[in-house]
């Protein structure tokens, strides 16, 4: 019975993983490849859940084709942002802490928002797929949790090829190590971090279309996911999506380890204290960036 | 001015600022203006390390509210009297700011911000998960009725936080005219330099965190008394973090007036907002605040009056 | 032979897989005037680094004064007598030209015998380090109002306010003028005549070849040359190393 219970969780573990990864691709471009602090970058991912479920309760949008549709949006949403935060404070040489709290200032801006436009009750989507659940063995293997997973190596999958096969997603590359060679290859970089950090928030998009498949959703949930996503992107050696991934996985079965074990409540304590642990001890990551 | 002479000072305007609230009726005014008293506190306490040594605290409510929950368990136990309660709660939160400090110190501003975050949300869970003190139901604590002297509780709660208002105002300036002030500023200024040119940056941030971290828990001690009625989302609202980097942002983060100014200001119109308009529209008020001043007036409002008059901010520097 | 004021052995540094320093020794005596050279990425900032304490060396030991250094922390090897300046300037810049030298000198003083300094101390010796840079009518201007020559000379004020034993200059007079340059140079030697040892690691050969009494020559993390400087810059080494194969 333990055993049984043991391999669902690790299962289930992973497939949280995959999702937790798809929601830490974003601030691994925009805090590992690009020092920007993106406090604010779990309440994009809010954003997307509750436009998602908009689109799914009025037009009955399937959740993933809605994120789909509104990565556009939330595209140009991340250049305006980052226009604002380039503007005032990346020339000025000031990023660190102002543009921290800057950030900080938007996700709570962004919360309050969400439940002044929606108040503070649980949204939830609906699609085919979602109480589906199929049994191979011992093992359960929920839809609403799987689909997201697959979704999510997906998305990481098709951001690296981008990365390592276009020019923009090199010059993205580039820019994470040396903004000074970019310049002098007449690219400007500034250019080439607004592109990077719009797609960065695009990726909140999807994120949300898989979080809300995954549970329902309301506004302040965001503030769990600061922690796991910081610690995913710091334990995964900041700008490299393998250390992520492996990241992602490694803190999904420990939650759900520790979920199944001694109680969900317990949860945000595992990501927020590996977090700690993390930073205490190898801030390099698992991976190791010199 | 002298040190002593501050102190002085600050003393005169406590008693006599108490003297005048004898004069008001309205229960209401107390309430109101035990909030903006917590707001003086947690702003000066964000700002020693905020703003006198450059580092980014995020955590706010976990200290604020390990000092609270010190109160619960007090209080369950036999019932302290408040200054000791405050004592206590100071204590702790300055052992777990240490800590904490000792944990992540070391590393870039970035990462000491992030692990504030961290820590507060840990300290959340463990208590959310703390049947002696409620755990996520909540716990009752039953105010008293009245004090010796006093009259309504209440009144002796705001006295409290008068005086603890004034303690956290007269330590942030002696720190400002201090040695271990200008060494914060050395620190917040260039790290590397400072400590290439002899001042011990993790010994002095290790001080500011313990400092700052005691004094938040200072403040949260009183509030069981205040609220009556404690659960983990209220202690650890998230508004205590975002006022307390939004009111020394707001006031101007190089000198102990900037916090004070700021905490007034914003205290006082959320206080304001929270009865004409929703309370969470007051929120987003203060979000938006915080926001347009990072980017548009980071010296905060003293930096906009010393700019209009031709003269630089205060800086804290050595008595010479 | 008395013991070295400086001794290094054996010194090795790596970023990862990347090896910045090398099986470095060296030796410095009191009074000397030593030259450090060598192409872009050599080292040489890392071994300052690694002798000021900012960052820790991987193997190798070092010794100053009779004491050992290995693990202390920058601010302690400072008050011990070993400072440095930095290649970038780095005031504090909230603060006045004269308050930046308060800093070292407040947190510093005490640790060489004597209690803190008495005001009238501190503004006498503030006075003093202000005329040999001739920075005096700057005193209370802020460092974003200074010029880059001021910038540097503030920057070896505040190194010499610790009152060092050892001055190490890091690129001092990088991008200067000629004239500038021999500010810089006439300021170095009064430094040492007044008792301190100096290590200068410069690019400007001209000021290099005329202040040192000795050179030293690092290539890709390793010393390649150490003696007098009209032998080692004759050194065929060396020559490669600058002029390429």
């Amino acid at each position: 019975m333990v055993a049984d219970l043991l391999l669902n969780a690790i299962v289930s573990g992973i497939m949280l993983g995959g999702f937790y990864a798809a929601v830490s691709v974003g601030l691994a471009i925009s805090f590992g490849m690009l020092d920007i602090g993106n406090l604010a970058h779990p309440a994009f991912v809010i954003l997307g859940s509750f436009c998602v479920y908009v689109l799914n309760q009025h037009w009955g949008i399937d959740p993933i084709l809605g994120a789909v549709l509104m990565t556009p949006f939330f595209f140009a949403l991340g250049a305006a942002l980052y226009e604002v935060y380039h503007f005032s404070f990346e020339r000025r040489g000031e990023e660190g802490l102002r543009g921290l709290a800057f950030f900080f200032g938007i996700l709570f801006i962004t919360e309050v928002a969400l439940i002044l436009g929606f108040g503070v009750d649980y949204r939830f989507v609906q699609a085919p797929y979602i109480d589906v659940t199929w049994h191979i063995g011992d093992v359960d293997l929920a839809w609403r949790t799987l689909l997201p997973c697959l979704v999510a190596l997906a998305m990481i999958g098709a951001l690296q090829l981008f990365m390592s096969k276009t020019y923009i997603g090199r010059a993205i590359l580039a820019v994470a190590q040396d903004s000074l060679a970019l310049r002098l290859m007449s690219i400007n970089p500034a250019r080439v971090k607004l592109i990077a950090f719009a797609l960065s928030i695009a990726t909140a998009s999807i994120a949300g279309a898989l979080l809300i498949v995954i549970q329902p959703v309301e506004p302040s949930i965001g503030r769990d996911y600061i922690g796991r996503v910081f610690a995913i992107v710091v334990l995964g050696g900041m700008g490299s999506f393998p250390g992520m991934l492996a990241a992602a996985l490694l803190l999904g079965v420990a939650e759900s380890l520790t979920s199944t074990f001694y109680g969900p409540s317990w949860a945000p304590a595992v990501s927020f204290g590996i977090l700690l642990l993390t930073l205490a001890f190898r801030p390099a990551g698992i991976l190791g960036r010199t | 001015m002298r040190n002593r002479t501050f102190w002085l000072v600050t003393a005169l305007v406590v008693i006599a600022v108490f003297a005048a609230s004898r004069l008001v009726t309205n229960d209401y005014f107390f309430f109101a203006a035990y909030v903006v008293l917590q707001y003086v506190v947690l702003a000066t306490a964000w700002n020693i390390l905020g703003g006198y040594t450059g580092y980014i605290n995020f955590g706010t409510a976990g200290f604020f509210a390990i000092g609270a929950y010190a109160t619960v368990v007090l209080h369950q136990l036999w019932g302290p009297p408040i200054p000791l309660l405050i004592l206590v709660g100071g204590i702790l939160s300055g052992l777990v700011g240490l800590g904490m400090g000792v944990l992540t110190l070391r590393l870039k501003g970035v990462f000491f911000a992030i692990g504030t975050l961290a820590l507060a949300i840990v300290v959340q869970t463990f208590v959310t998960n703390w049947d002696y003190v409620g755990g996520s139901r909540g716990v009752y604590v039953i105010r008293p009725a009245a004090a010796p002297f006093f009259g309504a509780y209440i009144h002796y709660l705001f006295f409290v936080m008068l005086v603890l208002a004034g303690l956290s105002v007269a330590i942030a300036r002696s720190i400002e005219h201090s040695t271990l002030g200008f060494g914060l500023a050395a620190v917040r200024d260039d790290e590397q330099a400072a400590e290439a040119a002899g001042v011990p940056t993790l010994k002095l941030k290790l001080v500011a965190t313990t400092l700052s971290g005691a004094l938040m828990g200072m403040a949260g001690a009183p509030l069981p008394y205040y609220v009556t009625y404690l659960d983990p989302s209220s202690g650890f609202n998230l508004a205590y973090a975002v006022n307390a980097i939004a009111m020394p942002l707001v006031g101007g983060m190089t000198s102990w007036i900037g916090p004070l100014i700021g905490a007034i200001f914003l205290g006082v119109i959320q206080q304001a907002a929270t009865v004409t308009i929703s309370s969470s529209l007051n929120l987003l008020l203060v979000g938006a605040v915080l926001v347009f001043f990072v980017v548009a007036a980071p010296n905060g409002l003293i930096g906009l009056t010393f700019r209009r008059r031709g003269k630089a901010p205060a800086t804290p520097g050595a008595a010479t | 032979m008395t013991e070295a004021l400086l001794e290094v052995r054996g010194l090795g540094k790596r970023f990862g897989g990347f090896v910045a320093l090398e099986d470095i020794a060296l030796d410095v005596h009191r009074g000397e005037r030593v030259g450090l050279i060598g192409p872009n990425g050599s080292g040489k900032s890392t071994l300052v680094n690694c002798l000021s304490g900012i960052q820790r060396h991987d193997a190798g030991s070092v010794r100053f004064d009779g004491r050992a250094f290995d693990g202390l922390p920058a601010y302690q090897r400072t008050r011990l007598g070993l400072a440095r300046s930095f290649q970038l300037p780095k005031p504090f810049r909230s603060l006045t030209v004269v308050q930046n030298l308060h800093v070292p000198l407040l947190f510093t003083a005490k640790h060489r015998g004597g209690a803190m300094l008495s005001t009238a101390e501190i503004d006498a010796r503030c006075e003093e380090l202000l005329a040999m840079v001739s920075l005096q009518d700057k005193a209370n201007a802020r460092p974003r109002d200074l010029t880059q020559i001021e910038m540097r000379k503030l920057e070896l004020a505040r190194a010499m306010a610790a009152a060092p034993k050892l001055l190490i200059a890091d690129e001092a007079m990088a991008g200067l003028s000629h004239s500038e340059v021999d500010d810089i140079l006439a300021l170095l030697v009064k430094l040492n005549q007044s008792g301190v040892t100096v290590i200068l690691i410069e690019h400007i050969m001209r000021a290099v070849m005329s202040f040192s009494q000795r050179l030293v020559c690092l290539v890709a993390g390793k010393k390649i040359a150490d003696g007098a400087p009209q032998d080692v810059v004759r050194n065929p080494d060396v020559e490669r190393a600058y002029l390429g194969e």
